[in-house]
């Protein structure tokens, strides 16, 4: 499977295309050309899927991996050296789908999304960079490879975030979403440092084939209690935490909702982002190795889904109201991971269900980003005050949209249904306690993606007296109802037979005692929601009322942003920075220009003996003579 | 004749074409022939030795030629090059190269500018393909003295200040050097031997007394490391480099810097073995402590001089903890820092100086929205700060990550935890890079004045771009230059075990 190399290839070749000649493209040409690149890209993707999916399974029913490409890029010692190259498994190529199909909506759209723009060509550009950098990122055969890229879809990110340079709050945006990801990166590099330094390889296919053998040898070593595997493991789950934006690293994501929306659709919706669960997945044997790490994997996804999801129910810019369901969605991810205790088929459930949400995650949130672009590019503004009563002018944006609300509410048989399913199965199997857990954030989600519906669609009565809002052009619906239908469909594929946790197949089906309590919650959230928000009325701000203190904390995000800015401004700036930039120039500078100002001081205090005045010479001369002659003679005397 | 006895040759002629040149234009002329033929030298000579390289010499230096020149002390004017000095000539041509461009339009004494510089050059050139102790001092001066007449006639600020710190703690440097080199020298031999200068024989003979290595290795290391910027005497390099002009800033601290590492390397711990293993800890800790310290100074810097500055302490940190980890990879990764770091940093000082020489300040808080006034420029300026936080596919991350791994290779468990130590550099970096990029370069333009700026003109952009292609070029391929520089250490490394 050669080509696959053009899958790289092709986006490498329009950023550099595109970003070379910039503005000497006419905009047109460069987003037709960014998109027909991105269109063979995703050809070839379809096609590499349909060839690995179909080969025939080997002895134990496992659909064999391949590794077409792999080459030394940068050699360290004799077992350590970063290779650059293709690895294709289910869940590699099943990712190489969902970025090329997101990746191609997204470039569709914005051809009607960003008309007109200023620096049109840069946003093509900048978009194929980061399609070449996240296909790489899920391609990689090494952890290394994947930590490139994964600096490079953050790069991406910081540089799509921050496309509206002049906008402070874009700049503020794209510069916090940097270095936070980044501050993760350190503990995901420490971690890589760690874990080959036990292992003395990078490669993920060693690495996963016999992980025990490889973990047990390091067991002897123990830092706080946790063998120092764990801590490695922990580490780079930090890494992951911090692109998949987990608590208490998710601060970047609400504010990256600066950038342009079809940016926010495939970068904080559908693909990067998931990058930390992708990650887990990847080198999941050998978190299974680690059970205390996979614990810490639960805990962290489960409390983030629960705060993510209250967040969002308070929240009134839609995009933000969407931001804080993804984060909360890549929790139900990371859950899922999370319980799956090791690698057979029905303890290792979460490992496939994860999987499942997380294509199934990627179509309909990438659709309701896209949707939710489409209102604000009619109403122009993102705050829902500014909304209601759209469903008569924007018909299509207004049945996808539903249709994404109804999956990740997860009512049959949209997709969100089923893969929602199968994660809350793993985790009731897993534990009762994070099994209910789980249940009631899926039922505020229910809630929350309906109030989103019905402020923007229903509320306020239609009226057409004044600048009626209108449907979106073509090159905006006709990816809306692609991935419409693909959110309508996507729930019947065999997943499990194609993805799961040792390869082998596994049929789905559904736990009905799980399936029905779920839908009854969400059916519940729903109907609530809707009696809150169906028509324009008071009860919402009563309620807020009714609780404020919990209302205003949870509009605030529960404060967690102040106490970053408090700790990076007043600790990091204030007690670090600052000080040392002053003891640098004081102190140390200081002992310099002191030990320049003694050295001038002495010579100008000792230079009067040297005056050449011979009047003094002989003054000294004679009372030095007078000095020795009488000390001379007291001592003869 | 050695023909990399070119590599001074070439920069005298150089001089002497500067100083029959009668007009700005022939200067000009001058300038670029002889630094293009410079570059063209380095580039043949990097080609030639990994020809030799591959026809089987297994040689430590090739290319080695030797003349007496002071007999009663057995001086020589001994040259020769390994795989890290020819990284080091071919970073200081290409700088060279480029500074020429950067310094297109300099005012006044145009002429006397450009022959102090090519002094300087020469005192580089000079240093990097010495093997001889003596000879290599010699150039070591050469390069330092033209830095005060640099500063303190073409400089700008508190330049008379500036120059004569500069001078007088690099001066300082040079006399723990000659110390150290006498030490050196009185026991480069064996009881009965001959006295030697040159660094193979010394290395050879290995007869340094451990005893006195305990007082020649701190010697000669702090001597080079104050170049280096080694914490805590590193304070000559902020005011150094604000007052520079803008050519020598890139010199300054894209080649000058490196001498400082590369001495460590070559002397301190290529002739005194024992005691670099057994100081090693010392100085690890300041250097590990110039990492950190060096960025979190630069986060509240306001002028983009001191920024940068501060940065090279940081970077240049970074290089001389590599060394000491004394590992092949760390030490392969140092190198690897020290030309990434020299191609970026003078990237930064060209741009710096660009910016500067339009917009007469270089306080970030009086700037804002060059973007849209010079994108060239500002695009240029925001790959320099993306190469310097680490970004894969340039320069930075590739030498970065040499070291870490490297570094953390080390049995030892306080080298690995000041490893970890120094990787909290990264986030740091990423502080201060995109605060000054969101500063400078986006945002709303901050004076009115600055809409009537021009983008870079064709020179500038040659310069910038020559730099660019450079970090780019090894930040994707860095294979041939990590092995190249890792076959150079095998031997100084199974000496060191």
């Amino acid at each position: 499977m050669e080509y696959t190399i053009f899958i790289l290839a092709l986006p490498l070749a329009m950023f550099l295309l595109l970003g070379l000649l910039d503005s000497k493209l006419k905009p047109r040409v460069a987003g037709i050309l960014g998109t027909l690149g991105m269109t063979v890209c995703t050809a070839l993707a379809y096609f590499t899927a349909f060839q690995f999916f179909t080969q025939p399974r080997n002895a134990e029913g496992i659909i064999p991996s391949q590794v077409p490409y792999n080459f030394e890029w940068l050699r360290f010692t004799e077992n350590l050296h970063i290779d650059l190259g293709i690895y294709l498994d289910p869940i590699s190529v099943m990712m190489l789908v969902v970025i090329t199909t997101v990746s191609l909506m997204v470039h569709i759209y914005s051809l009607g999304y960003m008309h007109g723009e200023k620096g049109f060509q840069r946003y093509y550009a900048f978009l194929s960079l980061f399609s070449m950098s996240m296909l790489g990122l899920v391609v990689a055969t090494n952890i290394f490879q994947m930590y490139i890229f994964w600096e490079l879809v953050g790069v991406s990110s910081y540089l799509l975030i921050g496309f509206y340079y002049t906008k402070p709050a874009a700049i503020a945006a794209s510069k916090k979403a940097f270095i936070v990801t980044r501050f993760a990166d350190l503990g995901f590099l420490i971690g890589i440092l760690i874990l080959s330094f036990f292992t003395k390889t990078f490669d993920f296919a060693t690495l996963t084939t016999n992980p025990t053998a490889i973990i047990t040898e390091t067991a002897g070593a123990t830092f706080l209690g946790c063998s120092v595997a764990s801590w490695a493991l922990a580490l780079i789950f930090m890494g992951g935490a911090g692109k998949s934006a987990m608590f208490p690293l998710h601060i970047w994501l609400p504010d990256a909702m600066e950038g342009p929306t079809p940016v926010s659709a495939l970068i904080h919706a559908a693909t990067m982002v998931v990058a930390g669960v992708y990650l887990v997945a990847r080198l999941f044997p050998v978190y299974c190795v680690t059970p205390e790490v996979l614990n810490l994997i639960t805990t962290v996804g489960a409390i983030t889904a629960l705060y993510a999801a209250i967040v969002a129910c308070v929240q009134t810019d839609i995009k933000r109201v969407l931001a804080f369901s993804t984060i909360s969605q890549i929790a139900f991810m990371m859950v899922a991971l999370g319980v799956a205790t090791d690698t057979d088929l029905h303890t290792g459930l979460g490992y496939m269900a994860s999987m499942f949400h997380l294509f199934t995650h990627a179509m309909f949130k990438a659709l309701l980003f896209l949707g939710a672009g489409a209102i604000i590019h009619a109403v122009h503004s993102n705050e829902m005050s500014e909304m209601g009563g759209l469903r008569k002018y924007m018909p299509i944006t207004h049945i996808t949209f539903l249709i994404a609300c109804l999956a990740i509410a997860g009512i049959p048989p949209f997709s969100g249904f089923f893969s929602k399913d199968e994660i809350l199965t793993a985790v009731m199997h897993k534990s009762t306690f994070w099994g209910i857990w789980m249940t009631a954030v899926a039922g505020l989600t229910a809630f929350y993606m309906f109030r989103l519906y019905f402020r923007i669609f229903w509320w306020k009565a239609t009226d057409c007296s004044h600048h009626t809002p209108h449907e979106a052009p073509l090159t905006m619906t006709l990816p809306l109802i692609f991935l419409a239908v693909v959110t309508c469909v996507a729930g019947f594929i065999p997943f499990g037979e194609l993805v799961s946790v040792n390869g082998q197949p596994y049929h789905i089906h559904l736990d009905w005692s799980v399936a029905t309590t779920s839908i009854i919650v969400a059916v519940c959230a729903i109907a609530l929601a809707a009696w809150l928000y169906l028509k324009e009325n008071k009860k919402p701000t009563a309620m807020a009322d009714a609780t404020r203190v919990l209302h205003t904390a949870a509009t605030r995000r529960f404060y967690i942003d102040e106490i970053y800015l408090f700790v990076t401004h007043k600790i990091i700036f204030g007690l670090i920075c600052r000080p040392i930039a002053w003891f640098d120039r004081h102190i140390i500078d200081g002992t310099m220009d002191m030990l320049a100002n003694v050295t001038q001081w002495t010579s100008a205090r000792i230079k009067g003996l040297q005056s050449g005045y011979v009047q003094s010479y002989v003054w000294i001369l004679l009372i030095g003579t007078l000095l020795i002659a009488t000390i001379t003679i007291c001592c003869i005397l | 004749m050695n023909f990399l006895s070119l590599f001074v040759l070439i920069p005298i002629l150089m001089m002497a074409g500067l100083a029959i040149a009668r007009d700005m234009k022939q200067i000009r002329t001058v300038a670029v022939t002889f630094s293009t033929l410079q570059l063209g030298l380095a580039i043949y000579t990097v080609i030639k030795y990994l020809a030799e390289r591959a026809a089987g010499n297994t040689e430590e230096m090739l290319f080695q030629a030797s003349t007496m020149w002071y007999e009663p002390l057995n001086i020589h004017y001994a040259v020769g090059v390994d795989g890290i000095s020819i990284i080091m000539l071919l970073l200081t041509a290409i700088i060279v190269f480029a500074g020429v461009f950067a310094s297109w339009k300099i005012e006044p004494l145009s002429k006397e500018f450009f022959l102090w510089l090519t002094l300087l050059s020469i005192g580089v050139y000079g240093f990097f393909i010495s093997i001889d102790l003596f000879t290599m001092f010699m150039f070591y001066e050469v390069a330092l003295i033209p830095m005060y007449l640099l500063i303190g006639v073409w400089g700008s600020g508190k330049k008379n200040y500036s120059a004569m710190k500069l001078t007088l703690m690099l001066m300082g440097g040079s006399a723990l050097l000659m110390l150290g080199i006498l030490g050196i020298y009185y026991h480069s031999a064996p009881e009965g031997g001959a006295l030697t200068m040159n660094i193979l024989e010394i290395a050879q003979n290995n007869a340094i007394p451990h005893n006195w290595q305990y007082f020649l290795f701190p010697l000669t290391f702090v001597g080079f490391g104050i170049l280096g910027a080694m914490f805590p005497f590193h304070t000559w390099s902020p005011d150094g480099h604000a007052s520079a002009p803008t050519a020598v800033s890139m010199l300054h601290a894209g080649v000058l810097m490196k001498l400082g590492g590369y001495g460590c390397f070559r002397v301190a711990i290529y002739l005194m073995p024992f005691a670099a293993q057994e100081l090693s800890w010392i100085f690890l800790i300041l250097t590990g402590i110039s990492v950190v310290y060096g960025a979190f100074s630069a986060c509240v810097q306001t002028d983009l001089k001191y920024i940068n500055a501060y940065s090279s302490v940081s970077h240049c940190g970074l290089v001389l903890f590599a060394i000491l980890m004394l590992n092949n990879t760390a030490m392969t990764g140092a190198v690897m820092q020290m030309l990434s770091h020299g191609l970026m940093t003078a990237l930064f000082f060209a741009l710096i100086g660009m910016i500067y020489g339009r917009t007469h300040t270089r306080d970030i808080r009086e700037m804002g929205g060059l973007m849209q006034i010079m994108p060239f420029l500002s695009v240029c300026y925001v790959i320099a700060g993306l190469a310097s936080l680490g970004l894969p596919g340039l320069s930075g991350f590739v030498a970065e990550m040499t070291i870490f791994v490297g570094s953390f290779q080390h049995t030892d468990t306080f080298h690995r935890v000041f490893t970890i130590v120094a990787c909290c550099s990264i986030v740091i970096t990423a502080v201060y890079i995109l605060r000054v990029v969101g500063k400078l370069l986006y945002g709303a333009v901050q004076n009115e004045h600055h809409r009537e700026l021009t983008d870079a003109t064709w020179w500038e952009r040659l310069s910038a771009v020559t730099l660019i292609v450079c970090v780019a070029a090894i930040g994707c391929m860095p294979g041939w230059i990590s092995d190249l520089i890792s076959n150079s250490l095998n031997a100084i490394v199974e000496r060191l075990s």
